[in-house]
C-alpha cells in the first residue's frame, strides 16, 4: 500500500472539467512534482489533496485513511502558498507557532519547537520580525517552517518559487529539497517551471488540459518524452516528420535520407507517418559515420551565446537546434553553408501516436 | 457552517435594503399625495412650476458650472506641474487639498463672513454680485479634494512626462502642450471631478445659507418649513439628481479605465 | 442631494494619498525653468491661502483674542457655559451614535457582500447604491425621514394601522436625538461600506486555508487573524464617520431646527445673529470643532496607514 494513494480523481465545475482520471500512488518520503502550463489542472489535484476543493469523483487515501470528504483542519497537511500567506499581524514566531498553539499544545513546547524550526530555516535571530519586514525568499523559509512545525503526513507546495527572484528561487529549491530529505516528508510540488522540476524531484507528473502525459523520474521524462506535449515542455526539442520504412529494423525516412532508430516500432507502422524529436544536445557536426545517423542541412543562424554556440539549420520544413560548446580555436559555420549533423540511434525518438 | 453564513449574509442584505429603500418609496408614496383622494403628480407640477424653484435651482446650476470652470482651471495645471516639475511639493499640494474635508463647511464660510465683509480689506460681502463671487470660490475650496484626486488620478493613468516630452521634441510650446495634449487625455478625469463637483454644489445648504444667497439649498429648506407635500416632491427630484450625477461618474470613470491604457 | 457639509466623501479613500510612483527625476531644469514652474502652482497656492487656510486661521487666532484684539484664553473658559458643554455632549452623543451604528451596520453588509457567497449582482449593487447614498444627505434627506418616521409618516401610519402599534406615544420622535441618529445613518452606513469594503478584500482567501491546514476552527480564524488585521480599518472608519457626523449642519437644520441644540447649529445661530453676545466666543466655537473633526481625521489616516503596511 503507497503511502498516499489517488485513484480515479475527477473535477469538474459545471460545465468545465478541470481534471480527467487521475491516477497515482506515491510513497513515502517522495518528493513528487505536478509539472505542467496554467490550467492544466496541477493546482486543482493539489488542492484536492488539502481539502479546499472536493472532487466530483474518486478518492484519496492518505496512510491508509480515506480522506476524500474530510475537512481541510482534520487531514494534518502542511500547505505552503504561492503568496507566502503569512499572518501579517503576527511575528514570524507567532506565524511559526500558529498551528501548536491552536491545538493547544503547552507553551514550552511550542516555544521549543519554534526554536528548532528557525534553526532548521536557517533564520534563527528573526523571530520577532513581522513578515513586512523580511524578503520574499525570508517569508517563504517562514511560511514552510510554519507549515512543517505541527508534523504534518503531506508537505504541499503550490508553487512556491515562482514569485520570487531567479536567484533565489534556485537556492531556496535546493533548501526545500534538503530539508524535505532530512524530515523524510512526502512532499508534493507543483510548479510550470520545467528546470525547478527535473531538478529536485524524484518523481515527475506531466500534465496538460486535465490530463496525466507521463509520469516517471526526471532522467525518464526528459530522455524518453511519451508524447509530444511532454518532449516539448520539458527541454528544448527539434521535431521532425518523417515515414516509418521497416519497424522491424527502426528505418524511417526524412526529406529523402534515411534514419535510423532503436526505438521499438508496432509492426504495422511500415509506411505510416509519424514523428520524430532529437534533442539538440544529442547532435553534433560531424561527417557521416557508420553505426551513426547522419541528415544534411543548412544552416540558417548562428547565434555566439557565451560558453555555448547555438546553430540554427534547415531540412526542407523542419528547423533543427544545435549547441556547440564554444571552441575559439575552431571556426564556426556559416549561413547558407551545408552542413551534417550526426546522432546515435538511440537518440532519434519517435513520438507516441496520436500526438501528432 | 458554509449555509449559516448564507443565511445570515441574506438576512442583513434583506434588512439593509429595508433601510435604504423604505424612506424613499415612503417620501414618493408621500409625494403622490397632494390632491386629496387619489395618488398624482400634482405636487411636482406645483413644484417644477414655482417660480422660486426655477429660480434657484437655475441659480445653483450656474454656480455648478462657474465652479467647476473655475475648479478645473485652477486644478488642472497645478496637478500637472507638480507631477512633472515639482514632485517634491506634492505631499503639500495634497495636504492642502484633503483640508476641506477637515475643516467643516461652517468654518470655512464663518471665516469668509470675518475677513471679507464690508470693513476688510476686500469686501466680498459688499454687493451681491461679489458676494456670488466668494460662493463661487467657496465651493471651489469644497470641491477641491473630489476635483484635485479625479484630475490627479487621470494625469496619473496617461504617463504626463513621457507624452509633454514627445510633445516637446515635436515642437509644441507649453500652452499646446497643455490645451492640445494633457487636457483631451485627461477629459474622463477632468468629468468624473465635474460630476462630483455638480452633485456637492446644486445641494449645498450651509455656504448658500450664511452667504445668504438665492441657491437651491437654501430654497429647499424654506419650503420645508412651510409646505407639505412639496418637500417630499423636492426630496425625490434632488435623490434622482444625485443619482444620475453618480451615474455618469461612473459611465466616465470607466471610459477612464480603458483609455488609460498605455498606447 | 450631497450637502458637502454633511455626507461623506464619494471616494473616503481621499483622505489618504495614494502611494507615490517613483518619477524618475527630469533632467536637471535650468535654474530660469524652475523658478518658471514655482509660477505654475503660484494661483493654486494663492487661491487655497486666500479662501481655506487665511479664513480658518483667522478663526483660530482669533478664538484667543477679545473684541478688542487682545490675547485672552477667556473664550475657551466661556465655553464652558452649559449651553455651549450641552451643545458639545449632544453633537458627541449624535456623532458616537450614529459613528458606532454606521460602523457595526455598515461592517455587517459589506461582510455580507464580500464573503457571505450571495449571488454575483448584490455586491456591484451595494458598491453603487452606497455610492450614491453617501452623497444624499443634507435637507432632502430630512424630508424623506419626516415621510417615513414623522408623525404622518408612512411606517408610523403603517405600524398604527396594521400592528395596532402607536409609535408616537412611546416618546419617539422623527424631530429628537434618536430620530436624527436614525436619519444620519443613512449616509453613515453607506460610507462605511464604502471604506470597509476594501478591507475586507485584503483578506487573502489564503490565509483562510493556511489556518485551515494548521488546524484551526473558524472561529479561531476570526479571532487570531482576520479581527486582528481588520481593527485598524474599522476604527479608522469609524473616526471619519465620527468626523463626518460631527461636522454636518444641513440635515440637522431641516430635521430638529433649533430644538436640537448640536454644535453645529449653535455655531449657525451665531453666525447668523451672535446669540451668544461675544463674537469671539464663535470663534472658540469653531476652533473646538477643527479640533475634534481634525483629531478624529488624524486618528483615520495614523490607522489607515497601519492597516496598509505590509499588505502589498
Amino acid at each position: 500500500m503507497a503511502f498516499l494513494e489517488i485513484e480515479n480523481l475527477h473535477k469538474s465545475f459545471g460545465a468545465n472539467i478541470a481534471l480527467h482520471h487521475f491516477d497515482m500512488q506515491i510513497e513515502r518520503g517522495e518528493f513528487i512534482t505536478f509539472l505542467g502550463p496554467s490550467g492544466c489542472g496541477k493546482t486543482t489535484v493539489l488542492r484536492m489533496i488539502a481539502g479546499f476543493e472536493t472532487p466530483t469523483r474518486g478518492i484519496i487515501r492518505l496512510d491508509n485513511k480515506d480522506v476524500t470528504h474530510l475537512r481541510t483542519r482534520q487531514r494534518k497537511v502542511g500547505m505552503v502558498f504561492q503568496s507566502y500567506a503569512l499572518f501579517p499581524n503576527m511575528t514570524v514566531a507567532e506565524n511559526i507557532g500558529f498551528g501548536l498553539k491552536i491545538t493547544h499544545r503547552p507553551q514550552a513546547e511550542i516555544s521549543q519547537r519554534v526554536e528548532e524550526m528557525l534553526q532548521l530555516i536557517k533564520l534563527p535571530h528573526l523571530g520577532g520580525r513581522y513578515p513586512w519586514q523580511l524578503s520574499g525568499g525570508q517569508q517563504q523559509r517562514v511560511a514552510l517552517a510554519r507549515a512543517l512545525a505541527g508534523k504534518p503526513q503531506v508537505l504541499l507546495l503550490d508553487e512556491p518559487l515562482s514569485a520570487l527572484d531567479a536567484k533565489i528561487r534556485i537556492s531556496l529549491r535546493q533548501d526545500i529539497r534538503a530539508l524535505q530529505r532530512e524530515l523524510g516528508i512526502t512532499s508534493i510540488f507543483v510548479t510550470h517551471d520545467q528546470e525547478e522540476a527535473l531538478s529536485i524531484s524524484d518523481r515527475i507528473v506531466v500534465m496538460n488540459e486535465g490530463r496525466v502525459e507521463q509520469i516517471g523520474t526526471p532522467s525518464e521524462i526528459y530522455n524518453f518524452p511519451r508524447t509530444r506535449f511532454v518532449a516539448s515542455f520539458v527541454g528544448t526539442l527539434n521535431i521532425l516528420a518523417g515515414h516509418v520504412v521497416d519497424p522491424a529494423t527502426g528505418k524511417m525516412i526524412v526529406d529523402g535520407q534515411e534514419l535510423t532508430t532503436t526505438q521499438e516500432l508496432p509492426s504495422n507502422d511500415a509506411g505510416k507517418k509519424r514523428l520524430l524529436a532529437l534533442r539538440p544536445e544529442a547532435i553534433v557536426l560531424e561527417p557521416a559515420a557508420p553505426g551513426r545517423n547522419t541528415l544534411n542541412a543548412t544552416v540558417e543562424e548562428v547565434n555566439f551565446l557565451g560558453a555555448v554556440v547555438r546553430i540554427r539549420t534547415r531540412v526542407k520544413d523542419a528547423v533543427i537546434s544545435l549547441d556547440i560548446f564554444n571552441d575559439p580555436n575552431r571556426g564556426l559555420p556559416e549561413r547558407g553553408q551545408p552542413v551534417s549533423l550526426g546522432f546515435s540511434h538511440e537518440n532519434l525518438l519517435v513520438l507516441e501516436e496520436g500526438s501528432v | 457552517m458554509k449555509s449559516q453564513s448564507r443565511v445570515g449574509a441574506w438576512t442583513a442584505m434583506i434588512v439593509g435594503s429595508l433601510y435604504f429603500l423604505i424612506p424613499l418609496i415612503a417620501t414618493f408614496e408621500f409625494s403622490l399625495r397632494m390632491k386629496r383622494g387619489t395618488y398624482s403628480f400634482e405636487a411636482y407640477s406645483v413644484v417644477l412650476g414655482d417660480p422660486r424653484f426655477q429660480a434657484s435651482f437655475g441659480y445653483s446650476i450656474l454656480m455648478a458650472l462657474l465652479t467647476i470652470v473655475v475648479g478645473v482651471l485652477l486644478v488642472v495645471p497645478t496637478a500637472y506641474w507638480v507631477q512633472l516639475r515639482l514632485p517634491k511639493l506634492r505631499p503639500l499640494v495634497e495636504f492642502i487639498t484633503l483640508l476641506p474635508l477637515v475643516v467643516p463647511a461652517i468654518v470655512i464660510v464663518f471665516g469668509y463672513l470675518r475677513i471679507y465683509n464690508s470693513s476688510s480689506i476686500l469686501p466680498l460681502t459688499g454687493n451681491e454680485r461679489a458676494t456670488d463671487l466668494l460662493l463661487v470660490f467657496g465651493y471651489v475650496t469644497l470641491s477641491l479634494p473630489y476635483m484635485y484626486r479625479a484630475v490627479d488620478a487621470g494625469l496619473r493613468a496617461v504617463d504626463v512626462r513621457s507624452l509633454t516630452e514627445a510633445a516637446e521634441c515635436l515642437g509644441a510650446n507649453w500652452p499646446t502642450i497643455l490645451f492640445k495634449v494633457i487636457f483631451p487625455n485627461i477629459r474622463s478625469g477632468i468629468l468624473s471631478g465635474a460630476f462630483l463637483t455638480f452633485a456637492v454644489v446644486i445641494g449645498e445648504f450651509t455656504l448658500a445659507s450664511l452667504l445668504d444667497r438665492p441657491a437651491f439649498g437654501p430654497y429647499l429648506q424654506l419650503i420645508g418649513a412651510n409646505r407639505a407635500y412639496e418637500p417630499s416632491a423636492l426630496a425625490i427630484i434632488a435623490f434622482v439628481i444625485t443619482w444620475a450625477s453618480m451615474g455618469l461618474i461612473q459611465v466616465f470613470g470607466s471610459a477612464r479605465a480603458m483609455s488609460g491604457q498605455k498606447v | 442631494m450631497s450637502a458637502s457639509s454633511d455626507a461623506g466623501s464619494v471616494q473616503p479613500e481621499l483622505l489618504v494619498p495614494p502611494v507615490p510612483t517613483p518619477t524618475p527625476r527630469v533632467n536637471g531644469p535650468s535654474r530660469a525653468s524652475s523658478l518658471l514652474a514655482w509660477i505654475g502652482v503660484v494661483p493654486f497656492f494663492t487661491f487655497a491661502l486666500l479662501f481655506l487656510i487665511l479664513p480658518t486661521g483667522f478663526l483660530m487666532v482669533g478664538a484667543f483674542q477679545d473684541s478688542q484684539g487682545h490675547f485672552t484664553l477667556a473664550n475657551f473658559r466661556d465655553l464652558l457655559q452649559p449651553t455651549v458643554m450641552d451643545a458639545y455632549w449632544i453633537s458627541f452623543k449624535v456623532s458616537a451614535a450614529s459613528s458606532i451604528g454606521g460602523a457595526v451596520i455598515g461592517s455587517l453588509l459589506a461582510w455580507a457582500a464580500v464573503q457571505g457567497k450571495l449571488p454575483g449582482w448584490i455586491r456591484p449593487t451595494l458598491m453603487t447604491f452606497s455610492g450614491v447614498a453617501s452623497n444624499f444627505a443634507g435637507v432632502p434627506l430630512a424630508f424623506a425621514f419626516i415621510c417615513t418616521l414623522g408623525r404622518v409618516g408612512l411606517v408610523t401610519v403603517l405600524l398604527k394601522k396594521y400592528l395596532g402599534f402607536n409609535l408616537y406615544s412611546t416618546g419617539f420622535s422623527i424631530l429628537s436625538f434618536s430620530g436624527l441618529t436614525l436619519t444620519y445613518l443613512y449616509f453613515q452606513i453607506p460610507l462605511m461600506v464604502l471604506i470597509v469594503t476594501p478591507a475586507l478584500d485584503g483578506l487573502k482567501r489564503e490565509w483562510r486555508e493556511a489556518c485551515d491546514c494548521l488546524g484551526g476552527t473558524a472561529y479561531q480564524y476570526w479571532r487570531y487573524v482576520a479581527l486582528p488585521v481588520l481593527w485598524p480599518s474599522v476604527l479608522g472608519a469609524a473616526l471619519l464617520l465620527f468626523a463626518n457626523s460631527f461636522g454636518a449642519v444641513a440635515t440637522a437644520y431641516a430635521l430638529t431646527g433649533s430644538s436640537l441644540n448640536i454644535v453645529t447649529i449653535l455655531l449657525y445661530a451665531q453666525i447668523r445673529g451672535d446669540v451668544m453676545h461675544n463674537q469671539n466666543l464663535g470663534y472658540a466655537l469653531a476652533l473646538g470643532m477643527v479640533l475634534v473633526t481634525g483629531l478624529s481625521n488624524g486618528g483615520y489616516i495614523w490607522l489607515r496607514s497601519r492597516a496598509e503596511r505590509g499588505r502589498r
